[in-house]
């Protein structure tokens, strides 16, 4: 009971504010990685789909070095390369070098980490709209602009919300990898918590009950999301 | 770009893959045998068993795999260390190296994950061949043997290709606990030579055709199947 109290002092009391802070930016970089996983997944899908030569090619060399290189040492490589980068084009530019903002860095480095498994994802639910339905908008002279509004993009959600709900849980994981390089959010944060009271565990398992909740509150949200968009959908 | 230091650090690198395989080895195998107990525990009906095997996949797959790392190598770290009959034992040298606590994480996480696909597998088994067997009077367990269990292996063996290149390219948050793998030789090289990006690429080509060598191995097994099933 003692310890009870004694944990709830430390998790809650001295450091809730710090961890609850660290679980926002931890969610802030999820939520903007996805979208940039989701932007770059829908342009390489539509590459690979239109088969284009040179373009197909760095396509395919994209999505196989991503998905067999450890998420860890892509992000050691993308943070540094990225910032050398950014400085390199300001010094062709005859400007001085700018400090890296971690939080932009964190979401275009796991946003592109996460295009390449959406990518594969939009690819086959896009495969998967019936081509009678296609066919049928084509047969009435929709434009090629307006079927891909009205009917490739709505109707492909239900069938890629399964692997992005799954992508999600993946990247609210891999989110935690950005620690390493020292970017203040939810682990880095707890590490320091951990470090300055000395009660590991309590840290380190309090940090994975808040995971376990966000993973769990997703998985609700999701599949309240996928009965609503899959209404007309044919029973199974 | 400069790569004169690959003559120099070619034997660290080596040992280095070395490390990196022996953790994916043991936490393979021994993840796999217990993935295939969580993987029956989930089908099982009693629900006790039921539930906790599915407490079990939802917490390991719904937390950071790092997290867990931690929760090991720092958290009962540090719970070992108040122990003084233990900080004198034979076994202390052992419980101090990240290595051991990174294979149990591991090897957790493999549990956890693969246990749920090989649920699947069992399930995707026809069942007519479980009733056969059944009907024939094979002893429960002899039929998990013989029929059940290499039937949803032979059905998963392209879900499980996929499944080990990730714990391939897991194993490398061993680095982040000191332990010298693949991953942790490129950062002590880029510490010594003052490199930024070298090391890291050259092993991202190693990581790469570790992986392209896993999915080689499991196509050949693919092909070596004794029967091509109807699927």
């Amino acid at each position: 009971m003692e310890w009870l109290t004694k944990a709830f002092d430390a998790v809650v009391l001295d450091w809730g504010s710090a961890l609850l802070q660290g679980a926002l930016v931890t969610l802030q970089i999820s939520l903007g990685a996805f979208s940039v996983g989701l932007f770059i997944g829908l342009l390489v899908a539509m590459i690979k789909m239109t088969r284009h030569g040179l373009l197909l090619r760095l396509a395919n060399a994209y999505t196989t070095v991503c998905r067999a290189v450890p998420e860890l040492l892509l992000i050691l490589l993308l943070y540094y390369a990225g910032g050398d980068l950014i400085n390199w084009v300001l010094a062709q530019l005859d400007q001085g070098p700018a400090p890296i903002n971690g939080f932009m860095a964190a979401v275009v480095v796991l946003g592109i980490v996460q295009g390449a498994y959406a990518a594969e994802i939009i690819r086959g639910a896009v495969q998967s709209i019936p081509t009678g339905h296609l066919e049928a908008a084509r047969a009435f002279g929709c434009p090629r602009r307006m079927i891909v509004q009205r009917i490739v993009l709505p109707e492909m959600l239900p069938y890629a919300l399964g692997g992005l709900s799954n992508l999600w849980l993946i990247l609210i994981k891999d989110s935690a990898l950005i620690s390493v390089v020292g970017y203040n959010e939810l682990l880095f944060t707890t590490k320091q918590a951990a470090g300055s009271t000395r009660e590991y565990l309590l840290f380190y398992l309090a940090v994975a009950a808040v995971y376990l909740l966000i993973t769990l509150l997703s998985n609700l949200l999701f599949s309240r999301f996928d009965r609503r968009i899959s209404r007309w959908m044919p029973a199974h | 770009m400069n790569f004169e230091w690959l003559g120099e650090y070619g034997r660290m690198m080596a040992l280095g893959v070395m490390t990196t395989l022996q953790l994916l080895l043991i936490a393979g195998t021994l993840g796999f045998a217990l993935a295939v107990l969580v993987g029956f525990g989930r089908l099982s009906r009693q629900p006790f068993i039921a539930w906790l095997s599915l407490s079990f996949t939802n917490l390991i797959r719904g937390t950071p795999l790092l997290v867990q790392i931690y929760v090991m190598y720092y958290g009962l770290g540090s719970l070992f260390v108040s122990f003084p009959l233990l900080r004198d034992s034979w076994l202390w040298p052992y419980l101090r190296e990240g290595f051991w606590y990174v294979a149990l994480a591991l090897m957790l996480s493999v549990a956890g994950y693969v246990g749920e696909v090989i649920k699947g597998g069992l399930r995707g088994v026809p069942k007519g061949e479980l009733e056969a067997a059944r009907a024939l009077g094979m002893p429960r367990l002899l039929m998990i043997r013989r029929i059940w269990l290499p039937r949803a292996i032979f059905i998963l063996l392209p879900t499980l290709a996929g499944e080990s290149v990730m714990l391939l390219k897991s194993t490398a948050l061993a680095s982040t606990v000191a332990v010298m793998d693949a991953l942790g030789v490129a950062n002590l090289i880029r510490n010594q030579t003052f490199l930024t990006y070298e090391p890291l690429l050259v092993m991202a080509l190693i990581y790469l055709l570790l992986a392209m060598l896993i999915e080689r191995l499991f196509k050949r097994l693919e092909m070596r199947l004794p029967v091509r099933n109807a699927f």
